[in-house]
């Protein structure tokens, strides 16, 4: 369904330098259980983020209240495993709008464009130059322009550009999803089907 | 002659268009679902006032969250019941073929999609499961898509995608006694690492491969997202039209004829270009095991941990906290650990022919006492098999536990789950944090293995335990 729509995103990063975060980790299989599309902020990293007993973690970063803002800063291998889009749903809800890492999984990343969440894939030595500012400064402010397609470090001036295709561009601009376009084309896709 | 890849053939035939500088409109053969990531779609179509284009295209089961025990009775947990119940409601409305808790074919939606013949080679397949890649042993083109897919697959039959990078791993010479392809997929993935496939659909191939039943070359086709692979095939063969044969869903008579002419053309053409190939020598796999927290983390059994020599930063810091999770130490053996749960299931290894090579292993011999040993067929189908053929017998005077199908304690959404620090040697397909239940232990091996594991109470070497 529609979401916000994405032009530049200027905020502070919430910094987690785990490798191979899957989607398990993002949200427990435990917490799928929904048939409405609610609530899943709440179970964000849920496991990382409370004990047993339902308690805050201190050391985890989502519970220290130094870090906050719309952007995720992860290690490499981000969202591997499970195909679940509860996971994104779960990054959205909590009021993420990007994330960025050096490397991410495919169907996750899929599932990020299609509701919205703006994966931003960047080189190993910049996701390094960031953890390192936002480490020496939780206030370091961030600015990600899709247009432009490029992620900036603001209080140096540091940057880098990113891919996306320009299809997916022009979604997240207007906030369209796929299903806007494949209703549009619904005669091409009825006459593909007649002939297989 | 343009020489094309097996897997550009399936996928250039179904390309409605293309989008320029865009995705591909992928139109979708078979479309199955299941309770956990269907709801939120047919939610959405509802909001959006349309229905679904082609419900025959459709099969539903619900699989992920239903216990494995009483399935006969009401649903105890409410969110789970919620769930069944509205897959029911949805598929009913909107006339969708549901394989329903109890019937004749219920089971888990990647067992019971090829034991029904609906999975055929050059196909497209999806399912809103990352493991439907399972289906990719047919020669198909199968994989896990999210929920806003599901959406549009049961809105317009189409999904807009990329097409991924080509990767063929070939897999040549014979394998060892005691190697099963389990193994050879935990051996893959410990080679490449579980981000190795990133980007890629992969193709297996090789006499080692060749050399598999329908139900093994399943077994590696599964794992393939396990390596961050889109999903990985395997051109089909004679093997693969014998096991379709006669199948409920497969073609008859005269249209079988045709039918197989033309699945006898989709294989990979002499001197095709694939973005990157590996070969491994079937003899150096032997019985594997998983130690840490993703599935790249495998070593054999005979073997020790890894040392973390050559790490450093993040890679050595995430390295040892997947240790630290573990109870595990750099640089230890893994053979003779002990453990606590075993668990034979899943769209992995949940198949007649895992629980036979299981039932085959322990048959006269008892489980040890530490250890609580569950079996849950992957369909009703295979349950009965496995009755008709004695293994329940056999399985349960050995100690093991038969429950119900279901995807049960691979991803534990029921009440089949590993309590808290404890190990399970487990034929599923991920060993993450919590996956088999929170702070559960989870090590991946082979059905054979894991009988080995049940009869010793430790983790042993199937080779070495009569």
């Amino acid at each position: 369904m529609a979401y916000d729509k994405f032009n530049i995103l200027t905020s502070t990063v919430v910094p987690l330098p785990a490798e191979n975060v899957d989607t398990d980790q993002i949200i427990p299989a435990r917490f799928l259980k929904a048939t409405e599309r609610e609530g899943f902020g709440d179970n964000l990293f849920r496991d990382w983020r409370y004990d047993v007993e339902g308690n805050p973690k201190k050391d985890f970063v989502l519970n220290n209240p130094t870090y906050s803002g719309k952007i995720l800063l992860s290690g490499k291998n981000f969202g591997s495993g499970s195909s679940r889009e509860h996971a994104v749903w779960a990054i959205y809800d909590y009021g993420f709008r990007a994330v960025v890492s050096s490397f991410f999984a495919d169907i996750f990343k899929n599932n990020c464009l299609n509701i919205g969440v703006l994966p931003v894939t960047i080189s190993a030595e910049f996701a390094e130059v960031l953890f390192k500012a936002v480490d020496a400064d939780p206030k370091t402010e961030v600015e990600i322009d899709i247009d432009k397609q490029t992620i900036t470090l603001l209080s140096t001036g540091e940057f880098e550009s990113f891919d996306i295709n320009s299809y997916k561009k022009e979604n997240m601009k207007n906030g369209f999803d796929d299903i806007d376009y494949l209703l549009n084309i619904k005669d091409e896709i009825a006459a593909f089907a007649e002939n297989r | 002659m343009e020489k094309n890849t097996l897997f550009d053939k399936i996928w250039d035939s179904h390309v409605v268009r293309s989008v320029p500088n865009g995705p591909d409109v992928f139109f979708i053969d078979k479309h199955f679902i299941h309770e956990v990531t269907s709801p939120v779609a047919f939610l959405n179509l509802e909001k959006r006032g349309i229905g679904v284009l082609h419900p025959d295209r459709t099969v539903g089961t619900p699989d992920h969250n239903v216990p494995t025990v009483d399935q006969d009775k009401t649903i105890k947990d409410k969110l789970s019941r919620m769930q069944v119940e509205r897959l029911r409601e949805n598929c009913q409305r909107y006339g969708i073929e549901l394989h329903d808790l109890g019937s004749d074919h219920h089971g888990i939606v990647h067992v019971i999609g090829p034991e029904l013949g609906i999975t055929q080679p050059g196909m497209t397949i999806v399912c809103g499961d990352s493991h439907t890649s399972t289906h990719g042993a047919f020669g198909a083109i199968a994989f896990g898509i999210g929920t806003s897919e599901v959406e549009m697959v049961l809105a317009t039959q189409c999904i807009m995608q990329t097409k991924a990078k080509k990767m063929r791993i070939t897999v040549d010479g014979e394998l060892g006694s005691g190697v099963t392809s389990k193994d050879i997929i935990l051996y893959i993935i410990a080679k490449i690492s579980a981000a190795g496939a990133t980007g890629y659909f992969v193709e297996y191939a090789g006499s080692a491969i060749r050399s598999l039943s329908m139900e093994a070359r399943m077994t590696i086709c599964n794992m393939s997202i396990e390596m961050g692979a889109r999903g990985g095939l395997i051109a089909p063969d004679e093997t693969t039209f014998a096991y379709l044969k006669g199948k409920q869903y497969a073609p008859k008579g005269e249209a079988w004829d045709k039918t197989v002419a033309y699945w006898k053309t989709l294989k990979t053409d002499e001197g095709a270009i694939f973005d990157k190939e590996y070969a491994f020598d079937a003899a150096d796999i032997e019985p594997m095991i998983t130690y840490g927290t993703n599935p790249g983390m495998g070593i054999k059994i005979k073997g020790n941990i890894p040392t973390t020599e050559g790490m450093e930063g993040s890679n050595k810091i995430s390295y040892l906290k997947s240790l630290e999770y573990m109870g595990f130490a750099p640089g230890e053996p893994i053979k003779g650990k002990k453990v606590d749960y075993v668990f034979v299931g899943s769209c992995t290894n949940g198949r007649i022919e895992d629980i036979r090579s299981v039932a085959a292993f322990v048959k006269g011999k008892q489980k040890a006492a530490n250890i609580t040993a569950w079996i849950v067929p992957g369909s009703r189908e295979v349950e009965k098999m496995a009755h008709e053929e004695g293994l329940v017998k056999i399985l349960e005077d050995a100690g093991f536990e038969l429950r119900q199908p279901g995807c049960s304690a691979c991803l534990a959404m029921n009440d089949d789950k590993i309590p808290s620090g404890k190990y399970a040697v487990s034929t599923s397909n991920r060993n993450f944090e919590g996956r088999q239940g929170p702070g559960a232990r989870t090590l991946l091996a082979s059905p054979l293995t894991v009988a080995a594991v049940a009869v010793t109470g430790v983790i042993a070497d199937p080779r070495e335990v009569f």
